[in-house]
């Protein structure tokens, strides 16, 4: 908790300046990370948006949470399930990017903590151009089959 | 004139017998599949592995259920994940039948997937998937049995790696017959169909 207070309050101190460091036309949204059990490999996904002129690449992640974050691509290409490290993922200017399951995806390694459905999970997003971007990922459950759709109406 | 009539109803009813069995036969090749009917094409499913809750199974003991067969691992963060939660939505689109179908998810990964691990891991998506996992030498001959693949990549420097696998489900029917192959190109309601079919052959989809 302390931890997280710590986090927010950060937030607040340094929204609004805006340091030369962050990616200031890259927006992420509907980030969500699929919770396995154990301390097993955990699957993170996010879309990226380039509102600026000029395409970006995304190079890297990191999260407090995790020891290790790896940029990652799967496929099924020829009827066979892969995994390979990527080492960029271009946003094209005015355009979008998705890290989503069965593609391009953010593979957590070695939680300091366990990880629980609902937990917020803070993930740092580095770009070629050195910039950064603080995102804000979600913890599902692990048989969510795409996390990042418009959540359903909830009534209360 | 009654016994006679009696005489030949008993000649009449083998063949009718006979033609009912051939109508039986002949909508069973008809029915309309929409995954690729590998019906004949290959082996009975037949294993001798080890079931999450450590206890040995063979083949012969799924007999009576439908039988979804997919080979993975548990340090697979993305394309297991998600195939097994299509799966779980698949047997949600079932309701009550699904009872009637297990999902058996093979580990091609033995070294790390231990009966513990992987119950764990099953149980996280669907409460009728069962996960097996076994002696190398068994887990090898369930492949090589129906054409599956798998290769362990090089290690990477913390010692972790990946296990590139066949990504197709196959699908047996209640007697172990296979049946159907399915792949990540097929359309869920494909698959939901098809299983419609093999669990509830009399009921149109």
């Amino acid at each position: 908790m302390n931890a997280r207070c710590a986090f927010l309050l950060a937030g607040l101190l340094f929204a609004g300046a805006a340091s030369a460091g962050d990616a200031e036309h890259v927006a992420a949204s509907r980030g969500w990370i699929r919770v396995m059990p154990g301390a097993l490999p955990a699957g993170g996904y996010v879309v990226l948006e380039n509102h600026g002129d000029h395409a970006v690449s995304l190079r890297s992640a990191s999260s407090p949470a995790y020891a290790d974050v790896m940029l990652h691509k799967s496929s099924t290409d020829t009827g066979m399930g892969r995994m390979e490290s990527v080492d960029a993922l271009p946003i094209p200017a005015h355009g979008k990017a998705a890290l989503s399951p069965g593609g391009y995806h953010l593979m957590l390694m070695k939680a300091a903590a366990p990880v629980k459905v609902g937990d917020k999970v803070r993930v740092t997003l580095r770009f070629a151009d050195g910039s950064t971007l603080d995102t804000e990922f979600e913890a599902k459950p692990a048989n969510t089959v795409d996390g990042g759709e418009m959540p359903e109406m909830h009534h209360h | 004139m009654k016994p006679r009539r009696l005489v030949r109803s008993l000649f009449l009813l083998p063949l009718l017998l006979a033609a009912l069995l051939l109508a039986g036969c002949q909508r069973g090749d008809e029915l309309p599949w929409k995954l690729t009917n590998v019906t004949g094409h290959m082996p009975d499913l037949d294993f001798k592995l080890v079931d999450d809750q450590g206890k040995p199974v063979t083949g012969a003991d799924y007999r009576g259920k439908v039988v979804l067969l997919y080979f993975g691992y548990t340090h697979c963060p993305d394309v297991c994940p998600l195939t097994l939660a299509q799966l779980h939505v698949v047997m949600q689109r079932l309701g009550p039948l699904a009872d009637g179908a297990r999902i058996l998810f093979v580990s091609v990964d033995p070294a790390r997937d231990t009966p513990d691990v992987m119950h764990a891991y099953v149980n996280a998506f669907d409460p009728r998937a069962v996960g097996l996992s076994g002696e190398p030498r068994a887990l090898e001959a369930l492949s090589k049995r129906y054409r599956s693949a798998y290769t362990r990549e090089p290690d990477k420097a913390d010692g972790q790696y990946e296990v590139s696998h066949s990504s197709a489900i196959y699908l047996f029917d209640r007697d172990g017959k296979a049946r159907l192959l399915s792949t990540a190109a097929d359309a869920q309601d494909d698959l939901v169909h098809d299983l419609h079919l093999l669990l509830d052959p009399g009921a149109k989809p």
